[in-house]
């Protein structure tokens, strides 16, 4: 079970508190309606898997209910960083 | 009653405080500070259990966790059963009820036992899947026989008695682990000033210093263990938890705890005590100092009851006072367990020989054997034993220098006890639960802890460090460590000073050879507890399971409740002898949580019965209970489902509400339904963002409905917004999504829009809301207010605040009956009061509460839709025919816009909600009945939709559907078949999902 470090109340809290919301940075299309099928299907269904470095969103459900980004590596459970949301991760690379 | 095995003086048991205990229905005596393996040894019990598969005769191995036959049914009584129990970990106590957990009818004389002697040699690995695999049909029934066969234990048939709990906790350092390493480490920590927690699976702390005649700093190790634990205990930030077992070490030094707080003391929990307690623990630190379990040798016969693990036959000697045996034969690789043959010797018992597998062993202790005349046998080992119930001999035999051949003629001896070590495993179990593969070391002869990315330190013989010296100095840095990284002052702290111990070098041998080769030899357990042998090991890797990981499931070897603490080395050495690899390239199985096995009671804790979940009740929800309401879970919330007058069925009970609602009033406690208040300047912008209608006109006082969609364009939830404020909006959701739809509209606005000025704030619960419905509505709420609810100033689907019965109020014209309707929201502690005060005023309307299934019945006659019941995420807005609220012409491409329009959303012929009317009218189609055009197609018929939502309507006299068809709205009047389950083949129309009141004029009034 993740320890996770919430950015905005400033505290470690038990993963029970927050909810995974896969993927981060992407970016609704500003334009839909010109969009492609296949661009509006890559926003819509494509994600990555990787395995190592993650960038996902989690919210902290049962807290402030904010969302942020989190930098996971996936084969260890290591929490990197943890970043507000309009930021970008600082480890990129394992 | 006589314990003709127990010494007359010496180990950690009272010797005057006497406990009688039953085992397998007999009585036997035993005494305080015994286990329940070391009373059955000191009783001369041999015989406790039958193999897994063989059904052969088992006696006790070990002496602690590792324990892999004496697993045990405990329980007086049904309802404090426990099962697969190890007796070597189980304490004893006055009126203690133990049994064999396998053999069948009885230990003694065991049915299965024949079988396997006729079967032995016809059960290699895979008889299971290679002997039942047919007919598949009749598996149901092999298998209720193999269960029983098989003997595992069983779980109580009736309510367990007692409480359990758990407990949330956080601590600086983590110490798995009570022996020398663990001790010092946690008195670092303490000294230092870290908040610590110690835990150790059995009741006194000390580990191997228990049964250790060492001597620290000059007085008894038993001694300065008390000294140690006095301190710990003192100490207001340390937490001592003995029989305490960490069963499993997660992700980001996570760890969980099985405390066993009354086990030892009563069948029950005393005086409503905690019976277990599973600690959450999250620690800045760990220190593993778990120890090592030694490996027993792998030799013919080496399961008769009498083999045994030469460290437990010290352990019961020295701790328990129990010498488990006349005659010992010790089989060693090593110079440790040398001193299992002394103390056997000392206790006044015969060591026949001991059986060193080297050529040239040397040091202290094996001088220490030859001074007491023991005869010392090299570079030989014991090949099998005779025997069935009991050890009674030995066959002795030279080996080669490589042990991998017999080299010389066979000796017997007599003996009927047989204690062999083949060195020691780490206990690395908890260091892999969090992924850490392990590295074998080649002067360990064993798997040591690999690269963690845990905030982790080991100590002690977790780490090959077998000396008591080595262990206590390694404890003390781990400790010292943990303070340093944590950024605290090292306190100064000496170890105690202990006897200086040098072991020689031990012999790198898993598998004892035998004059035959393995397949043709007596059978050589690896793994005791699923009944695995060398050989199976062999024949396994011979049929092509290379990687050990197939091994471990084709033969069953470290699986069960042993997790191959014993013979996990040992079956590795064998599988990589016969692919003619290294141990290393062989690698390991992996462990995994739990350590040993826990009750259900400890992990339920608390979270059982009334507080499994939580439930939620309106404010109503008194009412509802004083006037016979049945209820339905939707979400976590109890809702009244219908009110059964006396004598009512379902059915009846709902036709007089329905037709009580459309021919007068009817009231719903309607309080569940999700409300998010919305407020800032954006509101307006957001709303017309996440529905997809338009909000841009909505005036202040004026509601609407709104579908919401998924990016996909697919529906996810609906309800009503009213305008209370040019910047304020009220939004209501379906009862159950109100948590979902507050998330994704926090979701959006935080990362997609957070330039909108706007804010969202959950208020379900802060009022009540009751709907009143029919034709006497108006009339009913004129009674309880002053306010004009009057057609021309207050019209459909608008809201105003008012005053009702004596309570500020808002009250929404809005409906979801069809009916002329009501829903007066009031602040939740009101409730109750406007509540009752309608049923004062409704007598002579004949006012009738009505629940969930009516709610749905007149909505489904309205053709209104459920989301999550009419809907399924495979559903938007055009499929239902509600085009009416899609907005394509917003400014904004809200939620689902786009997404509707792909390809698949916009092809003819996709699945439409249609009604659905019956042929012969008294026909309730079941819902989820599968739609199809032609009855008499062959089977797979094309399946063209189904039937969401089925009732019977009392207003109508007939049944009512609302379903998916193929092309649906395009074929109203066309016929649809549903073939149903039990043979029958329902005829039907498509119709109007509109079943009543196509105009809309009821609620216009």
């Amino acid at each position: 079970m993740f320890y996770i470090y919430c950015p905005y109340c400033g505290e470690h809290r038990e993963e029970e508190e927050f909810h995974n919301h896969g993927q981060a940075h992407i970016e609704r299309p500003k334009d839909p309606d010109s969009c492609t099928d296949e661009e509006w299907g890559n926003y819509m269904f494509f994600r990555k898997n990787p395995k190592g470095l993650h960038h996902e969103i989690w919210v902290h459900a049962a807290g402030c209910r904010k969302f942020f980004n989190v930098t996971r590596h996936t084969v260890t459970y290591e929490i990197k960083e943890v970043y507000k949301m309009g930021e970008q991760p600082k480890v990129v690379a394992e | 009653m006589s314990q003709k095995n127990r010494l007359q003086s010496g180990g950690r048991i009272d010797r005057s405080k006497p406990l009688t205990f039953t085992y397998n229905g007999k009585q036997y005596q035993g005494f305080a500070g015994d286990t329940l393996a070391s009373a059955l040894l000191a009783n001369g019990v041999d015989l406790i259990g039958r193999s897994f598969k063989y059904s052969r005769p088992r006696g006790i191995v070990a002496a602690g966790a590792e324990e892999p036959n004496a697993i045990m049914q405990l329980g007086a009584t049904e309802a404090t059963q426990v099962p697969n129990v190890r007796a070597t970990q189980q304490e004893l106590f006055a009126g203690l009820v133990s049994g064999s957990t396998n053999g069948w009818p009885s230990v003694d004389t065991d049915i299965m036992g024949l079988v396997g002697k006729v079967g032995g040699k016809m059960m290699p690995p895979g008889f299971y899947y290679k002997t039942f695999m047919y007919p598949q049909s009749m598996w149901e029934t092999y298998e209720k026989v193999i269960r029983k066969a098989a003997g595992l234990g069983r779980s109580p048939r009736e309510y367990d008695v007692d409480i359990y709990d758990k407990m949330n906790q956080h601590c600086d350092v983590m110490v798995v682990g009570a022996g020398p390493a663990g001790l010092t480490a946690a008195l670092a920590a303490a000294r230092g000033g870290a908040r610590v927690i110690i835990a150790d699976e059995q009741n006194e702390f000390g580990g191997s210093l228990l049964s250790s005649k060492e001597t620290l700093d000059g007085k008894a190790a038993s001694a300065w263990v008390a000294d140690v634990v006095k301190e710990l205990e003192a100490n207001e930030n340390v937490i001592v938890l003995p029989r305490s077992t960490v069963n499993g070490y997660h992700d980001h030094n996570f760890l969980t705890i099985h405390e066993r707080r009354t086990e030892h003391l009563a069948d029950r929990a005393p005086n409503g005590a905690v019976r277990a307690r599973y600690h959450r623990v999250r620690a800045k630190w760990v220190v593993l100092a778990t120890g090592a379990h030694e490996r027993p040798l792998v030799f013919g016969n080496n399961d008769v009851p009498g083999c045994m693990v030469a460290n437990a036959v010290s352990t019961y000697i020295s701790r328990y006072g129990v010498v488990p045996g006349r005659e010992l034969v010790l089989m060693t690789t090593n110079d440790s367990a040398y001193q299992t043959a002394l103390d056997w010797h000392d206790a006044g018992r015969k060591v026949q020989a001991i059986v060193d597998t080297r050529k040239n062993p040397a040091g202290k202790l094996i001088d220490a054997a030859r001074e007491r005349g023991i005869t010392v046998m090299t570079g030989s080992a014991v090949i099998d034993v005779q025997g069935s119930k009991r050890v009674s001999g030995v066959s002795v035999a030279p080996i080669s220098e490589d042990g991998t051949k017999v080299t010389g003629s066979v000796k017997k001896l007599s003996a009927d006890t047989v204690a062999s070590s083949g060195g020691w495993s780490p206990v690395i179990h908890l260091s892999c639960h969090t992924g850490s593969k392990p590295i074998w070391n080649e002067e360990v002869l064993g798997f040591l802890p690999g690269k963690t990315v845990q905030k982790q330190l080991t100590a002690g013989a977790i780490n090959g460090t077998f000396t008591t010296a080595g262990a206590l100095e390694e404890g003390k840095k781990a400790g010292l460590e943990a303070l340093e990284k944590m950024g605290k002052d090292l306190p100064s702290m000496d170890v105690p000073a202990t006897e200086s111990v040098t072991y020689g070098k031990s012999m790198a041998l898993f598998h004892v050879p035998h004059t035959k080769p393995t397949s043709q030899a007596p059978k050589q357990f690896v793994d005791y507890q699923n009944d695995v042998t060398a050989a199976g090991i062999e024949l396994a890797c011979r049929e092509g399971f290379e990687s050990i990981e197939h091994v471990k499931r084709y033969t069953a070897m470290g699986f069960g409740t042993d997790q191959g603490k014993l013979g996990n080395i040992n079956g590795m050495a064998v599988a990589a002898k016969v692919l003619n690899q290294s141990i290393p390239e062989t690698g390991t199985t992996i462990f995994r949580p739990n350590y040993t096995p826990i009750t259900f009671g400890a992990i339920a804790g608390r979270d059982c019965k009334e507080l499994f979940d939580p439930e939620r009740y309106s404010a109503m929800h008194k009412w509802h209970l004083e006037h016979g309401a049945k209820f339905e879970d939707v979400g976590q919330w109890k809702r009244p489902w219908y009110f059964p007058k006396a004598g009512e069925s379902m059915q009846q009970a709902l036709d007089r509400e329905c037709l009580a609602t459309r021919e007068s009033v009817g009231i719903l406690d309607a309080s569940t339904l999700g409300k998010i208040d919305i407020q800032g300047k954006d509101a307006r912008e957001f709303l017309g963002r996440v529905y997809s209608n338009a909000w841009a006109k909505l005036g202040v006082g004026r509601c609407r409905y709104g579908l919401m969609l998924k990016e996909d364009g697919m529906i996810f939830d609906d309800g009503v917004t009213s305008c209370l404020a040019e910047n304020h909006f009220l939004m209501t959701t379906t009862s159950g999504g109100a948590a979902t739809v507050l998330n994704w509209l926090e979701l959006y606005h935080q990362t997609e829009w957070p330039e909108l000025d706007v804010y969202f704030t959950s208020v379900t619960d802060h009022w009540a809301t009751m709907t009143i419905s029919g034709p006497n509505s108006r009339k009913l709420l004129e009674e309880l207010t002053d306010a004009d609810v009057s057609k021309e100033s207050f019209s459909f689907m608008d809201w105003k605040p008012m005053t009702v019965a004596g309570v500020p109020a808002r009250v929404f014209r809005i409906s979801f009956t069809g009916e002329l309707s009501f829903e007066i929201n009031v602040q939740a502690n009101y409730g109750l009061h406007v509540w009752e005060k309608l049923f004062e005023h409704g007598e002579k309307y004949n006012l009738t509460p009505y629940g969930t299934e009516t709610m749905h019945i007149l909505r489904a006659e309205k053709g209104f839709i459920i989301a999550g019941q009419d809907t399924d995420g495979s559903v938007h807005p055009y499929d239902l025919g509600m085009g009416w609220a899609v907005s394509m012409n917003k400014p904004f491409s809200f939620i689902g816009k786009r997404g509707m329009q792909r390809e698949d959303c916009v092809r003819a012929e996709r699945k439409q909600m249609v009604g659905i009317k019956t042929l012969d009218p008294n026909v309730v189609l079941p819902e989820g009945a599968q739609a199809v055009f032609d009855p008499t197609a062959s089977i797979p018929m094309p399946m063209v939709g189904h039937i969401s939502s089925s009732y019977w309507s009392a207003t109508l006299g007939r049944s009512i559907a609302l379903g998916f068809v193929k092309g649906g709205l395009e074929k109203m009047g066309e016929k649809v078949y549903y073939p149903l389950a039990d043979g029958r083949v329902v005829e039907a129309e498509i119709c109007s999902p509109i079943f009543l009141d196509p105009k809309g004029e009821r609620q216009n009034v």
